[in-house]
């Protein structure tokens, strides 16, 4: 029989004053088992804490049930605590009257009824509990960056700083990511090129940063420390040795009919092209869909250009294995669809543009060279008509809940842009709120409004109307002066939302890191851990997490290298002593646990077993406890219950549920 | 049946298997049992007719650790199982010589009970060779006629075909008999109220006896240790305290043979008490199919099975959750 000691945290007044502290340290007196209780103000204090310990010591308890805040919170605390006063940590359980009960809970009695069930349930398990051993693992000195745009450059060049090997993988041919396709940055202006381009440098010649760009991650395996990770090098049908940067190939290529990605499709490009000018690796892909060699097998001029001797059409994929301690998603974003908003005429007329089409527009080495002209017919447009919030703060499906964060800024930097290159063009706003919590931000916006004259309007457009004549026509209302506005346009801008880059989904899957409704991922902890994912070893950089501008990129960038840093500077890790077991005698062979196990943590061997008395060599499994991640889908798998998850084996799970039912 | 006999024979002279597999007669005409032949002497006992419904391969765990091949006769839906068994390790190919046997849909004997045929003595036309469509049983009250087809256990009216799935060789020809959808059952059960289902159930679970048939006979339910015969969980000990244990039973069944079962119907077939067991495995094949794709288990033996097997196309749990 355990001799268990129950300790009831006020936590201030969170618990304590939707709970009767006292009265669950009384009821937890009548479990079986329990031989001390007693209630404190704050259970985490040091004060706290020497309380547990002179119990454990006095009452030579041999577990403890702390019932107090989510064990996210404390749950290390008390174990260390308890470790301290000579008890195995794992003998700690803790159950959660807190976020579970006082913080969602009004009425006292009812409050107090729950917290009391819930310190049965701790109880039942810790009766159940065994004490357990933690063992070691070790860590790859390596780290891994999900996306070259600038978050994920600043991380690389961050963690490579510190000195550890850094790859950069990205899906595209070059990196850069989407602060490549910005003109200026607000709210100092810069050309963007002009801050990316030295950092894209910066990285590609760092000794310890690898770069592979044109290249997505094709499986994940392992976990915090030891992960491997098959990286897909996409054939680029160039040999990035042999290829000097000529352009050549890209002049020569007869088919140019294919839509710049980098243009955001405003303009074409060749079948062998680069992204950009400054492109990093400056080394083309062929796009194999549109090349007329790999379409017809007749062509081959670029390989007839090419003085490197660099194109090689037998290329193949590659796929590179390699291990990594940390990785590091930066993901970035994408514009959303517009196809539901249909109202703003996106489809129908080539003036209605996104924003970031208009920094194509805007940018020197766009569609346009720079020009701000019509789309249709090329005229510089006298009206122009900036629409906010288009899918942002969107409370119907159509669009997204959250605000995108920095599109009032971008608008603001669009419209005084304008005014100050071509002053006799109108610029007119509609917003819902300007937002501008930031550095410099809500200066920059005035400058916008009272030097620049911006004419800003609080209210949203309903619809807008292509003319025959090419005009637009857009309907909207001044919610200030409570009158509705006709006004034609030569070209709207749409401030369009921002959505987590489509692929993040499946990264999140590979590496077992959740996301949201909104498919941003999740971070431990929203306020104390935001740049690690809950899954360790994971950390998040970027627009991933959720909408930011530039400078929250870089800082987050710099954070989540940080927290790699931290975690590769570490030569072992302890590893969760919670892992599954089979139970040899019950297990029928069947395998069906080896499918389902995530890290590859089981394998089958042929063993001799003792079933009482019938000596047989029998197929079972056999749990690594090094890979072993304890996530427990092996036991609910497992026909025969043969598979069992220490510390939280299914006994002490209905244990718990028993005690909650009773 | 004699060329059955006459394979059987040459198998055991020649050495190919040490035994064989396969159905002796009753003290029925209606209730062959599965038996085991080591000898040309005793197969004079073999039988194979249209009685001959229960499913050999689960016997083949156990013939798997026997010296030597076993020649085991093996319908085409009992070859589903098979395959499943040896996805799961249970039973060893390289003991098995497999003669995939014909079938022309095997009988219910109480279904023809159930329309009045009592006192049979014999019954005509249940051989696999009759090309007959009509039984003729001759009872203590007389002769009386049936059509085959009103004789049939339910699971041929749905028959997933006449293929094998796997063999060594096969012997004999089978006959269509599908006439029925196999998931209309349960789709009237889906469209009725949570409290008509529950009553449902309950009038149908109510009738277990606990004799555990349906466990024993199925061949996906072929745990070393049962989790109601272990101790280490107390599952049966816990069901045995609800007023309604039987539901704990049946559908802890149906859960733990979810993904796995072959709907071979066997459980429905030995079940003494008539309760439609195979309708709960059904349904969870029915849900498969909607949510992961066709998925038919023992259909072959490399496939991953979708519940136990990830992959992005997936459906969301809140889907699953929200189908009820």
């Amino acid at each position: 029989m355990q001799r268990i000691g129950v300790f009831v945290c006020h936590c201030g007044s969170n618990i304590a004053a939707t709970v009767d502290v006292n009265k669950v340290a009384e009821m937890a007196l009548m479990e079986p088992g329990v031989v001390h209780a007693e209630d404190y103000q704050y259970m985490c204090s040091e004060a706290g804490q020497a309380k547990i310990a002179a119990a454990i010591q006095e009452k030579q308890l041999s577990g403890i049930v702390v019932c107090s805040c989510s064990p996210r919170m404390h749950e290390a605390t008390f174990r260390k605590a308890a470790e301290r006063a000579g008890l195995n940590p794992y003998m700690v359980e803790i159950a959660n009257i807190r976020e579970h009960c006082s913080w969602i809970h009004k009425d006292m009695d009812e409050a107090t009824k729950k917290a009391v069930i819930l310190m049965r349930a701790a109880v039942a398990k810790v009766n159940l509990n065994t004490p357990l051993q933690a063992g070691e693992s070790r860590v790859t000195k390596r780290a891994l960056v999900i996306g070259g745009g600038i978050a994920g450059i600043q991380t690389a060049l961050d963690i490579a700083a510190a000195g550890y090997e850094v790859d950069i993988v990205e899906k595209t041919p070059s990196i850069g990511g989407r602060m490549s396709q910005l003109d200026k940055t607000f709210p100092t202006l810069d050309c963007s090129a002009c801050i990316l381009t030295p950092k894209m440098v910066e990285a590609s010649a760092h000794e310890k940063i690898t770069i592979y760009t044109y290249s997505e991650v094709e499986k994940v395996s392992g976990f915090v420390g030891d992960f491997t990770v098959d990286i897909r090098k996409k054939a680029r049908s160039v040999d990035m040795d042999k290829c000097t940067g000529c352009g050549v190939c890209q002049e020569k290529c007869p088919s140019k009919k294919a839509p710049s990605e980098f243009n955001r499709g405003l303009n074409t490009r060749s079948a062998i092209y680069t992204p950009f000018a400054q492109a990093i690796p400056n080394v083309p892909v062929i796009d194999r869909e549109e090349c007329i060699k790999f379409k017809t097998g007749k062509c081959g001029i670029c390989s007839k250009v090419c003085q490197a001797g660099a194109i090689d059409y037998e290329q193949k994929d590659e796929i590179i294995s390699e291990k990594y301690g940390a990785i590091v998603v930066a993901t970035g974003f994408d514009t959303i669809n517009l196809d539901k908003y249909d109202e703003y005429a996106y489809s129908q007329s080539k003036d209605v543009i996104t924003s970031l089409e208009l920094e194509r527009v805007m940018n020197a080495a766009g569609p346009t060279h720079g020009h701000l002209e019509r789309l249709s017919d090329g005229k510089v447009p006298k009206e122009i008509v900036f629409i906010q919030c288009v899918g942002s703060r969107c409370s119907d499906d159509r669009g997204k809940p959250y605000c995108s964060k920095i599109c009032c800024m971008y608008t603001a930097k669009h419209a005084m842009l304008i005014r100050d290159k071509y002053p006799d063009v109108n610029v007119t706003v509609f917003y819902i709120d300007v937002r501008t919590p930031g550095k410099n931000f809500d200066e920059f916006y005035r400058r916008a409004v009272e030097q620049y004259g911006v004419n800003y309007i609080k209210g949203q457009v309903g619809k807008v109307i292509p003319k025959p004549d090419g005009k637009l026509l857009v309907q909207g209302s001044d919610l200030l002066d409570n009158r509705q506005i006709l006004k034609e346009a030569d070209m709207v801008v749409l401030a369009t939302a921002i959505e987590p880059n489509p692929d993040v989904r499946k990264i999140a899957t590979m590496l077992t890191a959740s996301i949201d409704t909104n498919n941003f991922l999740t971070e431990a902890h929203a306020k104390l851990r935001p740049v690690e994912s809950p899954t360790a070893g994971i950390f998040l950089s970027g627009v991933c997490q959720g909408p930011k501008d530039i400078p929250e990129t870089v800082a987050q960038a710099g954070a989540a290298a940080v927290k790699a840093i931290g975690l590769l500077a570490k030569d072992k890790l302890m590893t969760n002593p919670c892992t599954a077991k089979a139970d040899t005698l019950l297990c029928n062979g069947c395998s069906t646990c080896e499918n389902v196990c995530p890290y590859g943590a089981i394998t089958y061997e042929d063993k001799e077993v003792n079933d009482h008395g019938i000596r047989e060599t029998r197929r079972v499994a056999a749990v690594n406890n090094a890979l072993c991640q304890g996530c427990g889908a092996c036991t609910v798998a497992c026909p025969s219950g043969a598979m069992d998850l220490q510390g939280f084996s299914n006994r002490q799970i209905i244990a718990e549920v028993d005690a909650i039912c009773r | 049946m004699q060329e059955l006999i006459n394979r059987a024979k040459e198998l055991l002279a020649d050495g190919t298997v040490a035994r064989v597999l396969g159905w002796k007669a009753g003290d029925l005409p209606y209730n062959p049992e599965p038996a085991y032949f080591e000898t040309e002497d005793e197969l004079k006992d073999f039988v194979y007719n249209g009685f001959c419904g229960a499913n050999l391969s689960k016997y083949m765990i156990e013939a798997s650790k026997l010296e030597g091949k076993t020649m085991v006769c093996l319908k085409p839906c009992d070859t589903y199982s098979f395959n499943q068994l040896l996805k799961e390790h249970r039973v060893d190919r390289e003991k098995a010589y497999i003669v995939g046997v014909g079938c022309k849909g095997k009988l219910d004997i109480e279904r023809i009970k159930k329309q009045g045929i009592k006192g049979i003595e014999s019954i005509e036309g249940a051989e696999i060779t009759d090309g007959a469509d009509t039984l003729k049983i001759r009872t203590i009250y007389g002769e009386k006629t049936l059509a085959y087809g009103d004789a049939m256990l339910e699971r041929c009216h749905v028959c997933k075909g006449k293929d094998h799935m796997v063999f060594d060789e096969q012997i004999g020809e089978s006959k269509e008999t599908k006439d029925a959808e196999r998931f209309d059952e349960v789709a009237k059960i889906e469209a009725m109220s949570p409290e008509e289902k529950f009553a449902f159930f309950r009038s149908e679970l109510s009738k277990c006896i606990r004799c555990n048939a349906c466990r024993n006979a199925c061949p996906a339910c072929s745990c070393r240790k049962c989790v109601f015969d272990s101790n280490k969980f107390d599952s049966s000990q816990k069901a045995n305290v609800d007023s309604f244990e039987e539901k704990m039973f049946h559908i802890i069944r149906a859960f733990h043979v979810a993904g796995r079962c072959t709907d071979c119907g066997e459980c429905s077939r030995v079940c003494p008490q008539g309760i439609p067991l195979h309708l709960f495995n059904r349904k969870f094949i029915k849900d498969i199919d909607e949510l992961y794709g066709e998925y038919q288990a023992g259909a072959d033996t490399e496939s991953t099975a979708p519940l136990t097997d990830y992959t992005f196309e997936d459906a969301e749990p809140s889907i699953v959750g929200k189908r009820g």
